[in-house]
């Protein structure tokens, strides 16, 4: 799968980390969100699509599964 | 066509529904039987508010999630658009400095972030254990005392107190004069100037303790921003107000879902004796999420206006026409949420509202599931016996605060 993040868009809320801890992580000083694994493996399938749904500022794509 | 005078149009309006809606007396925890039909029928529509203006009301969880997060939909509260929650709001608006409460993106983006440093997920995770522990000497402390008490005053109202003196970094032998301090500002009960008088205090105090975390700075909040002064990314004063507004929003809000939480899952002792019997973290924090759900206690909705042209659905919404998103009648969203009405920990309840969506999604959100996990995790194992010392109908509910709380909880183990 491939993931997108955009990154100006990001408002900081760590929903993301919440949802998908081994794909996102968040700067430390304020918050915005990294992405840490552009290819994640199918298994953390779920949690993605969980991170895509909560994220309050539509800043997550899921571009191929 | 020739001119219409203006009776239809009134005649009109005259009929639009008055916000807020009423609940039902029979159903004290569930949103506006009115809000559950507009949002079926008439899913977008005008309502009439307290100073005579007619914004949007949005009642469906998709439209609430197209719109919140559009840039065009604003939380700007010097446009006259604005549907102020009551005059007290519409009063204050225009002396009230730029935060992040009423400024839209950049500048939103620009003050959240920032603030934003102490809310990181890694860092509330670690104030799990200074948080439990306060959990666990408020439940002792009940254990020793009367028995009926009410659980707001016991452990309700002083848990955020503390957590949130921990957050902004108070020195504990400040505790007390903070804890009574925001107890009155919080207190409906009081009078205006007692309440103003409080308040100052607060805010001189904070003000006090900023200065002193420039010199000598910790781990919290206080100190982030102290920091933020120094380097000239925010003025003094911003941080004064920074501060205050961190206790306003996040103390009552927290003290009515731990009580309110309580009420819900003492009238439904099947998922009460789910969560109590859990192991696993994930069904404790998807409890957390499902209740916040269930009684999505900001009964004011959120407020925006519209800064464009909108079209949704089969409507227009103008520039300069204010809009209210009824969060509890999105939470119930069959759509979203089937057999909405019943409360289900096991549900996944992840995609609810009840923290806004868009930019201005609280801030807090995380710090206040980690309270509410902690809090529900201990309270309801350690007092497996508890249950309302009061009959459900004797409750006084709080209708027009900004959150639906209970104004106190007797209970008895
Ligand atoms: C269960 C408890 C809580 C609930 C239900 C809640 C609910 C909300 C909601 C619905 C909003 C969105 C307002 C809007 O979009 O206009 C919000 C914003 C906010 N909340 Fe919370 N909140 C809670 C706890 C907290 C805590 C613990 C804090 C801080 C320590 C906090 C600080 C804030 C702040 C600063 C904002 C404004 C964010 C912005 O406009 O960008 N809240 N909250
Ligand atoms: S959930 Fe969205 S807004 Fe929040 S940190 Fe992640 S990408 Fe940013």
């Amino acid at each position: 799968m491939l993931v997108e993040l955009d990154v100006p868009k990001c408002v900081a809320s760590g929903q993301c980390v919440m949802a998908a801890p081994d794909v996102f992580d968040q700067r430390e000083d304020d918050g915005v969100a990294i992405l840490l694994e552009e290819h994640p493996g199918d298994e953390l399938l779920d949690e993605v699509r969980e991170a895509v749904a909560i994220c309050p500022a539509a800043a997550i794509r899921l571009a191929e599964q | 066509m020739p001119d219409i005078p203006s009776c239809p149009v009134t005649g009109a309006s005259e009929s639009l529904p008055e916000y807020p809606l009423p609940r039902a007396a029979e159903c004290p925890l569930a949103p506006a039987p009115a809000a559950q039909e507009l949002r079926a029928g008439k899913p977008i529509t005008k309502v009439r508010i307290w100073n005579g203006s007619t914004p949007w009301l949005i009642t469906r969880h998709a439209d609430q999630r197209a719109l919140l997060p559009d840039p065009r939909v604003s939380d700007d509260d010097l446009d006259p658009g604005f549907p102020y929650v009551n005059a007290h709001r519409a009063e204050i608006a225009p002396v009230t400095p730029r935060l992040i409460t009423n400024t839209d993106a950049p500048e939103h983006t620009r003050l959240r972030r920032t603030v934003n440093g102490p809310f990181v997920v890694r860092r509330i995770e670690t104030m799990r254990a200074p948080i439990q522990k306060i959990v666990d000497d408020l439940i002792d402390d009940m254990l020793a005392g009367p028995n009926p008490i009410d659980l707001l005053k016991a452990f309700a109202f002083p848990l955020p107190s503390l957590v949130i003196a921990e957050l902004l970094g108070v020195p504990y032998e400040d505790h007390d004069f903070f804890q009574r301090n925001s107890g009155v500002v919080l207190d409906g009960a009081v009078a205006p100037e007692v309440a103003r008088k409080a308040s100052g205090e607060l805010a001189a105090y904070l003000d006090r303790l900023l200065t002193k975390k420039m010199t000598d700075p910790g781990e919290d909040v206080l100190s982030e921003m102290a920091g933020r002064v120094k380097a000239g990314e925010m003025t003094h004063t911003e941080a004064v107000h920074m501060g205050v507004a961190m206790l306003i929003a996040g103390h009552e809000t927290t003290t009515t879902m731990i009580s309110l939480g309580t009420l819900a899952f003492l009238q439904h002792p099947d998922q009460l004796a789910l969560l109590r019997e859990a192991e696993d973290p994930k069904v404790i924090a998807n409890a957390v999420d499902e209740v916040l759900r269930y009684l999505t206690i900001v009964q004011t909705g959120v407020r925006r206006v519209a800064k464009d042209d909108i079209e949704i659905g089969d409507v227009v919404i103008r520039k300069g026409d204010g809009m209210i998103f009824d969060l509890h009648a999105a939470n119930w969203d069959p759509e979203v949420f089937p057999e909405a009405e019943c409360l289900d920990i096991t549900r996944p309840a992840r995609i609810h509202q009840a923290f806004g969506y868009g930019p201005h999604q609280c801030l807090g959100q995380n710090l206040a599931r980690l309270e509410l996990q902690v809090a529900y995790g201990a309270l309801y194992r350690r007092i497996p016996t508890l249950r309302l010392a009061a009959d459900l109908a004797d409750l006084e509910f709080d209708h027009t605060g900004t959150t639906y709380g209970v104004k106190s909880l007797p209970v008895a183990w």
